[in-house]
């Protein structure tokens, strides 16, 4: 299977790592911290923004060092161009996951980082999350259907 | 407080570094919600195992990490069940809906000036400042 090679489980293993350290070490598996950085009207926490602006650093030169290029280190192809079609499920989504994410100070990466400190509210929001996730697929095909005329 | 920024800087770059390898070495971008949610979907294929290796290491180090920090840390996250529920709903079906959440639309995404990038993490932010404007301080849920 060249989808799970050695080599490839090894990165990916490698890749999450640095993932996880980074959401641990910034602060961002505190939920205080991200809703803090949301509230804009209580006590303001810029820690996100640095965080942001940290991780699009690297990102950006690797981006760079993959312009010209079609295959990854380890052979597969390099992800296409972005799109750039801004549609329902693009807006509609983003905006309940940032009412969400509001509500418990959590998204995805950090919940699976604090799995083993989190806590049983955390399992209770991750439980709820991948059944979200499970049922997405339904609404996905919902919103994919053209609007009715008027 | 300073010292938490330079933390957070710090992090974001091991973020950054994460997602550069997932790239160049991989050749996938980093977005947890994608990672995750192809494996509770169905749709991940013979990617399954790499997805695993992936969330086993953003499990893994900061096992590793937190005797550094006393072998605690506080979350502060809510004890409301019934918000924990709805939180976890939302961030599950929204995320999937727009193909991605804060890595793959925010971190990626908008350091390769993806215009879809842009407009989600602008609808995610916003969408996330008047919800704790609401919830926090009109309702008081949070």
């Amino acid at each position: 299977m060249g989808n799970s090679s050695p080599a490839r489980l090894f990165f990916a293993l490698v890749a999450g790592g640095f993932f996880g350290a980074g959401l641990f070490v910034s602060g961002m598996t505190d939920t205080a911290k991200v809703q803090g950085w949301l509230d804009v009207f209580g006590a303001w926490d810029p820690t996100l923004a640095f965080v942001m602006g940290g991780a699009m650093i690297p990102m950006a030169l690797a981006w760079l060092f993959a312009r010209g290029k079609t295959r990854a280190a380890l052979g597969t192809p390099l992800p296409p161009q972005p799109g750039t079609q801004i549609d329902r499920k693009l807006v509609i989504g983003s905006v309940l996951f940032g009412i969400g994410w509001g509500l418990a100070g959590l998204c995805p990466g950090p919940s699976i980082a604090s799995l083993s400190y989190g806590g049983a509210g955390l399992y209770v929001f991750v439980a709820a999350m991948l059944t979200g996730m499970f049922v997405a697929p339904a609404l996905r095909r919902r919103l994919d259907k053209p609007v009715p005329a008027e | 407080m300073p010292i938490d920024w330079i933390w957070g800087l710090i992090g974001g770059l091991l973020i950054g570094t994460g997602g550069a390898v997932y790239l160049l070495v991989n050749g996938r971008i980093m977005g947890a919600s994608g990672i995750i949610g192809a494996l509770v979907d169905g749709s991940a294929g013979d990617s399954k195992w790499e997805r695993i290796a992936f969330l086993a290491g953003v499990i893994l180090l900061p096992i590793l990490l937190l005797p550094l920090y006393g072998g605690a840390v506080d979350t502060h996250i809510t004890e409301n069940i019934p918000v924990l529920v709805a939180a976890g709903l939302l961030v599950g079906i929204g995320t999937r809906l727009a193909n991605g959440c804060t890595s793959g639309h925010g971190v990626c995404g908008m350091s390769r000036l993806s215009l879809r990038g842009f407009v989600a993490t602008c609808c995610y932010i916003l969408a996330g400042g008047v919800g704790v404007v609401i919830f926090r301080h009109l309702l008081g849920v949070i």
